[in-house]
């Protein structure tokens, strides 16, 4: 496009729009958040601005003649495999604004995927595979503190008396979590959805940091209200409300910060549940004022505890950093019941680019030295581990629990199942699925009805791939996976990545 | 314990097999011809590669005295090893395992069992332990520090017999058809990986305990490191080492009962524990949750004997055989029952025992 500065020339996306099949029904002027699509009242017909289109697809969706098309932008920088066409953007952005580059959804930078390069097992002739159809397949999993041992007894008639009590525990039926994203981050249509969802098919999702609506409060079985470094919305009944409780230190897209919910996206009802004014911003800072050091965080697990009368396991979230096992096991020692760790390819509403694409470490690296440490300090069952940040699929969940997960998070994987197409916009509140935005006219595109029916679909689909998996590798019970690393294999990693990862090379 | 380097680069051996055993319940004494014919009858589910036998009762004379079965490859391996049994024990007697040449085993290793007592105040670095800690470390310390030497069974009143070969040909070499006991167990071995190794043949033993095992588990790769948490280090690469271990630390170690073991081993399905009384509810979810690392996936009857029992349990879903006959005094447990009707014909009873309930079988004494 002529006479435009050169930041608005280099563009992403382009809008192809088929004349013939367009009716110029303006469905896609109505759909666009970001006002690509217009209407040209001299030319009566709808035009765009290739400029605005953030290449979420939703005109290209709801199209009624199918005349739309979202294509990148075939125009294409010089090659140089130095200076991408990211950078020199992000570049032209920043001399125009003076500002931090934000960014949303999880990163997109090519580092190592190690999902992809490591492969399960299958029985074969000296040990049947199991058929999920016919025999049981059990995934049952239970997060929190277990004992050492346990002390059992035989009464008189013969009959085993149980003298050990274990703490309690989040029962889950299938260990694949919804993941912390706060009421505001996204809006009340999905998290009822997510709520609904969790309890139909017996798993939890996570309040995230931005509180629990009251109306939600009956779905508490299947919650785990989350406590971060702002601390919205907490209040003893909302302590009391969840499973479990999650005290967020770090969150795998951006270690090191805390949080920014602009005002914008702070309407009656999120400011009524994080306890904020309506308009203004919701700052978290980037460590919890309380806790500057481990004996901090001790304090503040038990300070739950207390508040929660030991009812509940208390989870505490780090980011996947360089010496993430050494921190594991502290939070471990510190008393926490389940430790969940967030890799760098975790989800975000809103972060620096900066952060998101250069700090933190891919989450199969760090699970793997988790659960390895604890096991090397004999502390693994002191805690349950949690692992999240960029699982797609019952493949990834599968490998997870077989390097030494107990459970998973997904956060990303939650929101695609309902739609979104990761443009990557999610700080802008104009979310045009209706996703990350609190703005009525775009969240009631969230159906919580088909929201939370999709979300359970899925937690049902992956949760009977995950059977057929487990029965193929001759196991029927999901604690004979956690751990069990000889059913994963590397393909084209380097010894110290398999040493890392405790397996070995496919092939051996 | 922290994980040795590497830990998980190991190869782990794959079989299946044949299990036999014995047991009268008056100690009356039972010729090992019995369990020999009941193996011999069983010749098919080896492949030579493996067969073993262990026999309660054998050395009445030395009954108080822990008796080492050693096997040596090389006398070296005897001169290191005798020095190390001299150092951590009194040792009362000794002599080479009678053996016979027989055509079916080819340069077999060398064979001697040791009759010995830990002293009163022993000074080592073991020296704090108490008596059956003190005798697996010393098992461990030979098996992990000795070249060429391995030792086979180290219980009370007890030994095993094994090698690379059918069970038979073992049988013969031992001249086990000379020994009698209360309780025996055979096994034969059919591995698919392994050129044969005669420490890995079973039964796989420590202090009185004995095992033989049909099986292919599954969850290996988690056992091993659940054990490696518990200070158990597998390095013999077979399922039925995991067994073992697992056997000592939740019966010796944590107090369980036989039963609840089995029940770690093939404990019930969620759905049976969802319909259980709630005190059972409750015990079971609690031993679930805190042994599930240590559950045996995967396919496998096991028998597991000590000077007072012998037990029998299959996996959950019972995906090997396992037969249960009785006659008299005496019970027989099998992989087949030809092998049962080959050495007792009449039989009172027989049935399948169902899937991961164990039986046991106590001495009425």
């Amino acid at each position: 496009m002529l006479f435009q500065p050169i930041n608005k020339n280099y563009h992403e996306f382009c809008i192809e729009r088929d004349k013939d099949l367009c009716i110029n029904c303006k469905v896609c002027v109505r759909q666009c958040s970001y006002d690509a699509h217009f209407w040209d009242e001299s030319r009566q017909k709808v035009m765009h601005d290739n400029t605005k289109c953030i290449g979420c697809h939703r005109c290209e969706a709801l199209c009624p003649t199918a005349a739309l098309s979202i294509r990148n932008k075939p125009s294409d920088f010089r090659p140089h495999k130095l200076w991408r066409p990211v950078f020199l953007q992000n570049i032209y952005k920043q001399a125009d604004t003076g500002g931090v580059l934000l960014a949303g959804m999880g990163s997109p930078v090519d580092i190592p995927v190690y999902w992809d390069s490591m492969l399960l097992d299958a029985s074969q002739v000296t040990n049947p595979s199991i058929d999920p159809l016919r025999e049981p397949m059990e995934l049952k999993t239970f997060l929190g503190a277990k004992p050492k041992r346990l002390s059992i007894v035989t009464d008189k008639n013969g009959k085993p008396k149980l003298k050990t009590k274990l703490t309690p525990q989040l029962e889950l039926d299938v260990p694949i979590m919804f993941a912390a994203m706060s009421l505001g981050a996204i809006n009340f249509n999905l998290h009822q959805a997510m709520a609904r969802a969790a309890t139909e098919t017996g798993t939890a999702y996570n309040t995230g940091e931005g509180g629990l609506h009251k109306s939600l409060y009956k779905y508490g079985k299947n919650t785990i209200v989350q406590v971060a470094s702002g601390r919205f919305g907490v209040h003893l009944d909302y302590l009391k409300a969840g499973s479990a409780i999650e005290i967020k230190v770090g969150q795998g897209a951006k270690p090191g910060i805390g949080g920014h919910l602009p005002g914008e996206k702070i309407n009656f009802m999120v400011s009524e549940t994080r306890m904020v004014p309506i308009g203004s911003d919701a700052i978290s800072p980037a460590p919890h004022h309380d806790i500057y050091s481990i004996e901090d965080l001790l304090q503040l697990i038990y300070a739950l505890k207390e508040a929660s009368e030991y009812k509940v396991p208390i989870s505490v979230k780090i980011a996947a950093v360089h010496n993430v096992a050494a921190i594991a096991s502290g939070v471990v020692r510190a008393g926490a019941d389940i430790v969940t760790v967030d890799g760098m390819r975790g989800g975000t509403g809103a972060a620096p680019a900066m952060i998101r694409d250069n700090v933190g470490i891919p989450i199969e690296l760090a699970l793997a030295q988790v659960d390895q440490r604890l096991r090397d300090e004999g502390i693994r069952n002191k805690a349950s581990i949690v692992a999240a940040g960029g699982i797609r699929c019952s493949g990834d969940v599968v490998k997870a629990i077989a390097l030494g997960a107990d459970a998973v998070y997904i956060g990303t994987a939650t929101l695609i199942a309902v739609g979104c197409t990761l443009c990557g916009r999610c700080y802008t509140g104009k979310c045009p699925w209706g996703i990350a935005t609190n703005d009525s006219k775009l969240s009631k595109r969230q159906n919580p009805d088909i929201a939370a029916r999709k979300l359970a679909n899925l937690i049902r689909a992956w949760g009977h791939e995950i059977e057929e998996m487990l029965g193929g590798m001759g196991l029927n019970s999901i604690e004979s996976l956690r751990g069990n690393r000889d059913k994963l294999r590397g393909v084209g990693l380097s010894d110290t990545e398999l040493d890392i990862l405790g397996i070995k090379h496919a092939g051996r | 314990m922290k994980a040795p380097d590497r830990y998980y680069d190991f190869e782990k051996d794959i079989s299946g097999c044949g299990i036999f055993g014995v047991i009268h319940k008056k100690r009356g004494l039972i010729s090992g011809e019995m369990p020999i014919a009941a193996m011999t009858c069983m010749h098919d589910r080896g492949n030579g590669l493996g067969g073993g036998f262990a026999a309660y009762g054998i050395y009445p004379d030395h009954a108080d005295k822990y008796c080492f079965h050693m096997m040596y490859d090389d006398k070296k391996a005897i001169e290191n090893s005798e020095h190390v049994l001299r150092k951590y024990f009194d040792l009362h007697f000794l002599e080479p395992i009678p053996t016979r040449k027989t055509l079916a085993i080819p340069n077999p290793p060398m064979f001697n069992r040791y009759f010995v007592t830990v002293p009163e105040k022993p000074v080592n670095e073991f020296s704090e332990l108490a008596e059956e800690d003190y005798i697996v470390s010393v098992v461990m310390k030979i098996n992990t520090t000795i070249p060429g030497a391995f030792v086979v069974s180290s219980g009370k009143n007890m030994g095993a017999f094994k090698g690379v070969g059918f069970p038979e040909d073992i049988a013969e070499f031992f001249r086990l058809e000379e020994y009698k006991a209360y309780i025996w167990t055979g096994h034969n071995r059919f591995p698919t990986n392994t050129p044969g190794w005669w420490g890995g043949a079973h039964p796989f033993t420590i202090l009185n305990w004995s095992i033989v095992h049909n099986g292919e588990i599954s969850s290996y790769g988690i056992n091993r490191r659940y054990l490696c948490e518990n200070d158990y280090l597998c390095t013999m690469m077979t399922d039925t080492e995991v067994v073992a271990y697992e056997l000592d630390m939740l019966i010796r170690k944590h107090g369980l009962s036989w039963e609840m073991a089995a029940k770690c081993f093939a404990p019930p399905f969620w759905d049976e524990i969802e319909r259980m009384s709630p005190e059972d509810k409750e015990l079971y979810t609690t031993l679930r949750a805190t042994y599930g690392p240590g559950m045996l996936n995967g396919p496998f009857a096991i028998l597991v004997a000590d000077n007072n029992r012998l037990m029998g349990l299959n996996d959950r879903i019972k995906l090997r055989p396992l037969l249960v006959a009785e006659k008299d005094d005496m019970i027989f447990m099998s992989s087949e029952e030809s092998a049962v009707r080959e050495v007792c014909p009449e039989l009172d009873k027989v049935w399948m025992p169902k899937a991961g309930e164990p039986v046991i079988i106590d001495l009425e004494d």
